[in-house]
């Protein structure tokens, strides 16, 4: 006979538990009672709902049509006000009374409310469900929220809720922010992201009381006396297990409702799924556990032997759009050791504990994409003595093999898990794709792998690149050329992180495919070497495009066009005079204008370079770098000297940064431009680095171009100071030169590290910038003309002349 | 029998580049490689006629400076997709010197 099955709590355990019985066609009549007015939802997915990211209806997870189609009969909005286990009944807070045999507990768990003064006052809510999601998003632009509690869930609230255009400040008792998952240092990168985004942070904050007005909250007042004003206050500082009702109905309770290995409570015919268990001791907050629970439940209601085992667990946590990784024990400790990794530029930390020579624990932020690799080494507790050089850069790094990215998924056993909140192996997706699923979606959809929190979707489709071969397309980053898989950010994290400071060391450490590179690879690697480290490494002009080796742009019959440098646009009759008579001299078969305020000598030959450049250095002249990616002008209009508007001496501020700049190699070509006044002569806004001359300062805004794109500025920064812009262009440029890649200019940088973050970099280390800048300046600050001119001369000559022997 | 002209020493010619031999009737690159092997062929790309022995060496290959072609200093032979063919002379070094064959010059002449 049908037995009756009552489940109180739609939850995400229960849900789970529900398709488990549904799907095995179990012979059960499901009555489903729910307290929030709706069905099962993926309530991790709350925070993209508040961010704006999702809406309501995509998180659902069973709707009225699925409940229907698998005969649930639902109870939503509906509290049980009674359970009578002797008769074994359960009472609606509707006064409807529904008999059972077999009853699930899936309660969950309550928010912690910290019972501060003024707790109740109207406009103090918790973060768990939709009405709170609700709540939140209805407060609007412009309003103020308090969010008590810097963990997971906290931060998550903070972050929808500020990137709706709320003013969000974060209260935080202990020292840095979700300090049970993240050690000191990847608290601070979390933190400085968030701030980013425009939260204010406050950490050892310990609140005192709630202010109120007609009842509502009005403030939130620290122990320190500082107020902070709100709108709404969230609290969100932890969550308890819902065991009232199983209290109330005599159940064995603890820290929450008693469960043994087959999930039954201390009534044989009652059962509890999820955060509202006690387990051997412990309760549960992440949803891998819970679906495990829940396929046990399942099984336990369909008289199956099994039993639930508590893992060891990892946290891969994803604040909205930050990535956090944690597992395992990262306290310090006697007998424990640290790898760490830092990469400042792309707020990348991974730390790693050692300990006997396994890793025990290891932190990740903001790359995690090994992070299931480290879980793995934790969990099979691996002796990693032997790679230990390079296991911090994951299992990409790993045996002098060439760095397929893929490898390390290849290398993945059937077993290791890819979805921690479905508890997908390898294998299982292997088998989904083998049964005929061919992309992301149909995986997710028989498997389920990266169908809830989403952060394992980059490995899943990893996973169907490395089973489909070809006939899997990966939206994977470019290689920088045929000799190397790696990227060119790999690369460059490679050169700063491994002090690869010569090209053969880039080559051999990073697993070059070609002898001694080519036409791609050569001229950003002899880039970045030079950039990352000007004293050690020596340019190599033979890894130099044409023009940059004889410094001079090749035109298309061979002959070369030849600039000096006009600083900041200005000349003399003298130079005029020296240039023309260069011109007669070389037969210089065309003269022009360029659009950077300078004259172009085109049609120079090859051989008389050496010449033309000694001439015009004795007049005063030097290379105008015209053909480098690197400074090339600074333009600039006449300022206060003559005109009427001008409110600065921008052309002197212009020669000034060209004087300072000029010389030094960039990753792409580098223009700025100098107006003196709003109206913008110098068209400064549409150049990289631009500054607006105004009558209290200098704007100096950066990200224009004016080529295959066209594209404004974005104010950096003002100041009041000639040498404060001065500095501020140094710290940005810098910044440019040791992060961007190669052939970008800065509005594409730009457009990858954001505005923000460069603002911040610069004004975080802004004379470090300065001073690394002029380091790399006191090599490159110079003529390379003169030299060539005085040195090399004979290298522009033919190296033999064969036309009398050959005429013989 | 071969008719070697001494041109140059090899340290002329920098490691991963070149120089360029100027004849009667045109312009021949010398091209020197990571390995210190030595090639010689015309300066000349077969699709622009840009001049070679400005490129960069990688390999035993060259990018020519104008459209990024690249050709093989052993055949002349474009690579990838490209196609066409550049003349090569025959060179070694001995004796640390560079050495061209002078029949090969003069069949340049004829040709």
């Amino acid at each position: 006979m049908t037995q009756k099955l009552i489940v109180i709590g739609a939850g995400m355990a229960t849900g789970r538990m529900l398709e488990a019985l549904v799907e095995a066609d179990a012979d059960y009549d499901i009555t489903l009672i729910n307290g929030e007015p709706r069905g099962n939802y993926n309530r991790i997915m709350l925070s993209p709902v508040l961010s704006g990211e999702k809406t309501f209806d995509e998180i659902v997870t069973h709707d009225d049509e699925w409940y229907k189609l698998h005969n649930v009969k639902t109870r939503f909005g509906c509290f049980v006000q009674n359970i009578d286990r002797e008769k074994r009944t359960v009472t609606t807070d509707a006064g409807e009374a529904l008999a059972y045999d077999k009853l699930v507990f899936g309660t969950g768990s309550n928010p912690f409310m910290i019972p501060l003064p003024g707790h109740d006052l109207e406009g103090v809510i918790a973060y768990r469900d939709l009405e709170d999601t609700q709540r939140m998003m209805d407060l609007g632009p412009d309003h103020k929220c308090v969010v008590i509690g810097g963990g997971l869930l906290g931060l998550e609230a903070a972050a929808g809720m500020a990137a709706r255009g709320v003013d969000v400040t974060v209260v935080h008792i202990m020292g840095h922010l979700m300090e049970r998952q993240l050690d000191e240092a990847a608290g601070y990168l979390l933190r400085k992201a968030l701030v980013d985004k425009g939260i204010a942070v406050k950490c050892s904050a310990n609140s005192k009381e709630i202010l109120g007005e007609d009842g509502r909250v009005k403030a939130l007042l620290l122990d320190d006396g500082t107020e902070l004003p709100c709108d709404l206050l969230v609290m969100a500082v932890g969550i308890r297990p819902n065991v009232k009702l199983a209290q109330g109905c005599g159940l064995a309770v603890g820290k929450g409702i008693h469960v043994d290995d087959q999930m039954v409570t201390s009534d044989g015919d009652v059962l509890a799924v999820g955060e509202c268990v006690e387990h051997d001791g412990a309760i549960f907050g992440l949803v891998a556990p819970l679906y495990d629970q829940a396929k046990v439940a399942a099984q336990t209601l369909m008289g199956e032997q099994t039993q639930f085992v508590q893992k060891k667990l990892s946290t891969k946590l994803k604040v909205t759009g930050c990535d956090l990784f944690s597992a395992g024990d990262f306290a310090d400790g006697e007998g424990r050791e640290d790898i760490v990794f830092r990469d400042p530029g792309r707020g990348v930390y991974r730390r790693l504990v050692i300990e006997n020579n396994a890793i025990i624990g290891a932190v990740m932020y903001g790359d995690t994409a090994d992070s299931n690799w480290f879980f793995g080494l934790i969990r099979d507790k691996t002796d990693i003595t032997e790679m230990r050089d390079t296991l911090i850069f994951g299992p990409a790094y790993q045996g002098g093999t060439p760095l397929d990215p893929l490898a390390a998924v290849a290398a993945l056993p059937r077993d290791a898990e890819i979805c921690g909140c479905n508890g997908i192996c390898k294998g299982q997706i292997e088998d989904a794709i083998a049964a005929g699923a061919t992309d992301l979606g149909t995986v997710r959809l028989t498997t389920k792998a990266s169908g809830s929190c989403g952060t394992c979707t980059g490995l899943v489709e990893q996973v169907l690149a490395v089973t489909l071969g070809d006939e899997f397309v990966m939206p994977a980053a470019a290689a920088i050329c045929g000799c190397t898989d790696m990227t060119h950010e790999d690369v460059r994290r490679m050169i700063k992180s491994q002090r690869l400071t010569s090209m053969p060391a880039v080559w051999q450490e990073c697993g070059w495919k070609t002898s001694c590179g080519c036409h791609v690879c050569r001229p950003a690697l002899n880039f970045y070497l030079l950039a990352d480290w000007p004293l050690e490494y020596q340019d190599d002009p033979q890894s130099r495009f044409i023009n940059e080796r004889k410094h001079a742009n090749i035109q298309k019959d061979g002959t070369f066009s030849v600039v000096p440098r006009m600083w900041g646009g200005i000349t003399t009759p003298d130079e005029l005079r020296a240039i023309a008579d260069a011109a007669d001299k070389y037969m210089v078969p065309t003269v022009k204008v360029t659009g950077g305020q300078r004259i172009d000598l085109l049609g120079v030959k090859g051989e008389d370079l050496p010449n033309i450049w000694a001439d015009l250095n004795a007049a005063g002249m030097v290379s105008g770098h015209a053909y480098s990616k690197g400074l090339r002008t600074v333009k600039t209009c006449v300022g206060t000297d003559h005109c009427r508007f001008g409110t600065q001496d921008s052309t002197g501020l212009g020669i000034k940064l060209e004087k300072e700049l000029w010389g030094s190699w960039t990753p792409h070509k580098l223009k700025l431009g100098v107006s003196g006044c709003p109206r913008n002569c110098a068209e400064a806004t549409c150049k990289d680095i631009g500054v607006i001359c105004v009558d209290s300062g200098y704007q100096v805004s950066i990200g224009g171009a004016a080529g295959m794109d066209v594209r404004e500025t974005e104010l950096m920064v003002q100041v009041a100071t000639e040498d404060e812009a001065i500095d501020v262009i140094k710290a940005v440029t810098q910044l440019y030169r040791e992060n961007a890649k190669y052939l970008d200019r800065i509005y594409k940088w730009m457009g990858k590290v954001g505005l923000d973050w460069i603002k911040e970099r610069v004004e975080a280390e802004g004379p470090a910038l300065v001073d690394r800048f002029e380091l790399s300046q006191s090599i490159y600050r110079r003529d390379p003309w003169a030299e060539h001119a005085q040195t090399k001369a004979d290298r522009y000559q033919p190296l033999a002349n064969l036309s009398l022997e050959a005429a013989e | 029998m071969t008719d070697w002209i001494d041109i140059a020493p090899l340290e002329n010619v920098p490691k991963r580049g070149a120089r360029m031999v100027k004849t009667a009737f045109g312009c021949v690159a010398v091209f020197r490689t990571g390995e210190d092997e030595v090639f010689a062929l015309d300066n000349a790309c077969p699709h622009k006629a840009g001049p070679l022995a400005e490129g960069i060496v990688h390999g035993k290959s060259v990018t020519c400076p104008l459209h990024n072609w690249v050709i093989s200093l052993e055949t002349g032979q474009a690579q990838g997709a490209d196609e066409g063919r550049v003349a090569t002379y025959p060179a070694c070094v001995e004796n640390g010197r560079i050495l061209l064959d002078r029949a090969f010059l003069k069949a340049r002449v004829a040709a």
